[in-house]
């Protein structure tokens, strides 16, 4: 298992250098600087221009600051904004939580509703509830998530007035940051109303993140049992006398929750990409929207930390998603 | 009263009959041999006695009692009681027939608390007890290990552990050795014999394994096609042969060929869904079939416990009657 662990973390290097490459490269591509983007309008001039750049550093070559930015990644320096003049990864940390929240919210409601589903198409295959759970889910995998935002928001909190537009909470409550997460901030606080109007802030985001994901759930857990349930163990297991659930539940799930939980696991990446638009669209203060607003103000140290910062979450996810196999498949707990 | 008792019981997929009218008996003690080739509808007929058939099969019968108990009547979950308990089934093969996500010990474990509950000390008591008399060396250490740990022919002991765990009064054991090596074979005929007499087990021995139901089977039941085509005490059917697919089936022992270059075999395959014959299904494969057999289905013939499905039934010579 250590060997198994090791192995994948070699890989990782590799994976990094590629990263780091591909976001200063593309950053780079983009025309427009940071100084003319802070200069607005107004322009600069060349003379203060030159000043400037030499400040921040960017007249050097384009290799020199890659080895720049480089060499500061391998201290643990991701550098610090153009804009603000924090550390990337103080504004990184102070914002990663909402977007934790969200992204955990919106896996639960994605695995609560897409789990069930795909095990009761799956059981009853071909019947109507089948067809409807795997139509639900093609068009939730095909849906803009900006267009899907919108449509909920509209709906929900615009006509029928159920929840709030955007925003992690209503202006009235002032919440002390003592944990970063929201709800468990508004329940500590003990405002009334505080965690209520906490919770309905989540429910619009979370629904319109956890959509794609909860289609990709939904639609392997689908495949996967029929695969399983059509397998020898399942008739042997139905041989025994075993109440049908348990055959389902216990026989079957667990075997074909060994695909499903990679797919889970590569869900992580979606959820915190789709954050972008989810909280752009929702106005949630999270590292989507640092990224964007980071874009376009070419702010190349936050948008490479961030990139660099969100991969490395990726990467650590997907293994903890190998190591998970192992508890759940016997055959790979024993093999390595 | 039998044991097990089926009348005129049919199993259709959609138009297709995979067994089509058969009636048998198996008595309490009995060793009845069911052979055949693929696809003569031995495993389905098991299969819809252990209610393991799923739609769209349908299974039919006018009569399919065990103990006298009426399966087709009783609801789902008394039927249920019994499957696993008192009729229990293996399989053809062992590796792929235990679940790879459990240990050895919580699938046999499962099997009784199902049927018996008890605690977890006693089941897995009982556990270590089964593995001992299917033959596993040191079974207190084998209860952790998971299916893909044993090999082929230990596979196949658990599954008999589990298998006889209830103590069944019937056991249907599916070609039970056809996945394994012909050395572990006679070892798990073995096991099954012997806890058959031990614990006076009614036990239906489906397999493609001729000289072995000639040695163990007190009665045997010849398939084609979904159909009963010869019944009879096991000696007797191996010795004269009544029906022409009995006799070829027979003659295509390698030892009925010993001295030949070539093995004798019946020219063909067993019908399927879309090339079933007009007469008897036998009639484009039979060597001996005459005008009548293309167009007219044969009866059976012949006194109860030696039928045979035949309109020229063999003599004892071998040859077509008249």
């Amino acid at each position: 298992m250590f060997q198994f662990i090791f192995r994948r973390l070699s890989l990782v290097i590799p994976t990094f250098i590629g990263i780091t490459l591909l976001t200063f490269t593309l950053i780079h591509m983009i025309p427009g600087d940071p100084i003319e983007v802070m200069a607005g309008e107004r322009g600069v001039s060349p003379e203060r221009h030159a000043e400037l750049s030499a400040q921040l550093g960017l007249d050097k070559p384009l290799y020199e600051q890659y080895f720049h930015y480089v060499a500061g990644i391998v201290q643990g320096d991701l550098g610090e904004s153009l804009v603000t003049h924090e550390p990337v990864m103080n504004e990184f940390m102070t914002l990663f939580p909402a977007t934790v929240e969200l992204a955990v919210c919106a896996a639960i409601f994605a695995i609560l509703i897409g789990l069930p589903a795909g095990i009761f198409a799956a059981v009853k295959r071909g019947t109507i509830f089948d067809h409807s759970v795997m139509t639900f889910s093609l068009t939730g995998y095909s849906m803009p998530i900006f267009w899907w935002a919108l449509l909920l928001m509209l709906v929900f909190s615009v006509t029928l007035g159920w929840t709030p537009v955007s925003g992690r909470i209503d202006v009235v409550y002032w919440i002390d940051n003592t944990t970063g997460f929201m709800l468990i901030d508004s329940w500590l606080s003990g405002e009334e109303g505080a965690f209520k109007s906490a919770v309905s802030h989540l429910i619009l985001p979370s629904i319109v993140l956890g959509t794609i994901p909860m289609a990709v759930i939904a639609r392997m857990t689908r495949s996967s049992m029929l695969e399983v349930l059509s397998e020898d163990y399942i008739r042997t297991a139905r041989a025994k006398g075993i109440a049908p659930w348990r055959v389902i539940v216990i026989h079957a799930l667990r075997n074909a929750l060994i695909p499903v939980i990679t797919v889970i696991g590569l869900q992580v990446g979606t959820l915190l990409s789709g954050a972008i638009l989810t909280e752009t669209v929702f106005a949630w203060p999270g590292i989507g929207k640092w990224l964007i607003e980071s874009i376009s103000r070419r702010d190349y140290p936050v948008v490479q930390g961030g990139i660099l910062i969100v991969a490395t979450i990726i990467i650590v996810v997907n293994l903890l998603v190998d190591i998970a196999y192992g508890v759940v498949n016997p055959r790979i707990r024993h093999n390595r | 009263m039998s044991l097990l008792q089926l009348d005129n019981l049919s199993v259709t997929f959609g138009n297709f009959r995979a067994v089509d009218n058969i009636s048998y008996k198996v008595e309490e003690g009995e060793v009845l041999g069911i052979v055949g080739e693929s696809g003569s509808g031995k495993s389905v007929s098991s299969l819809s006695i252990m209610g393991l058939i799923d739609f769209p099969g349908k299974v039919s019968a006018d009569q399919l009692t065990f103990d006298g108990q009426d399966l087709q009547a009783m609801p789902e979950k008394q039927r249920r009681k019994l499957t696993g308990s008192d009729i229990a089934m293996i399989f053809q093969d062992p590796m792929t027939s235990l679940n790879p996500c459990f240990s050895v010990g919580y699938q046999i474990m499962e099997a009784l608390k199902t049927h018996q509950g008890g605690r977890k000390k006693v089941l897995k008591q009982r556990a270590i007890e089964l593995l001992t008399q299917v033959g596993i060396p040191a079974p207190e250490s084998r209860l952790d290990n998971y299916p893909h740990q044993l090999s082929g022919g230990m596979s196949q002991r658990v599954m008999i552990a589990m298998a006889i765990a209830c103590n069944p009064r019937l056991l249907i054991a599916d070609e039970p050795t056809t996945a394994l090596d012909v050395t572990i074979q006679a070892q798990i005929i073995d096991l099954l014999i012997e806890l058959q007499r031990k614990k006076k087990m009614g036990l239906v021995l489906i397999t493609h394994d001729l000289a072995l139901v000639a040695e163990v089977a007190h009665r045997v039941i010849v398939m084609y096609a979904g159909q009963i085509v010869e019944s009879g005490p096991a000696a007797e059917v191996f010795r004269s042969p009544k029906h022409p697919y009995t006799q070829a089936l027979l003659a295509s022992l390698p030892e009925s060929s010993s001295g030949k270059a070539r093995l004798e075999a019946l020219p063909g395959v067993v019908p399927g869904q879309y090339d079933r014959p007009q007469g008897c299904l036998l009639s484009p494969r039979c060597p001996y079939a005459q005008e009548q057999c293309h167009k007219v289905e044969p009866e059976n013939q012949g006194p109860l416990d030696r039928q045979v499905k035949c309109h020229t039934p063999l003599d004892i010579e071998g040859r077509p009657a008249a």
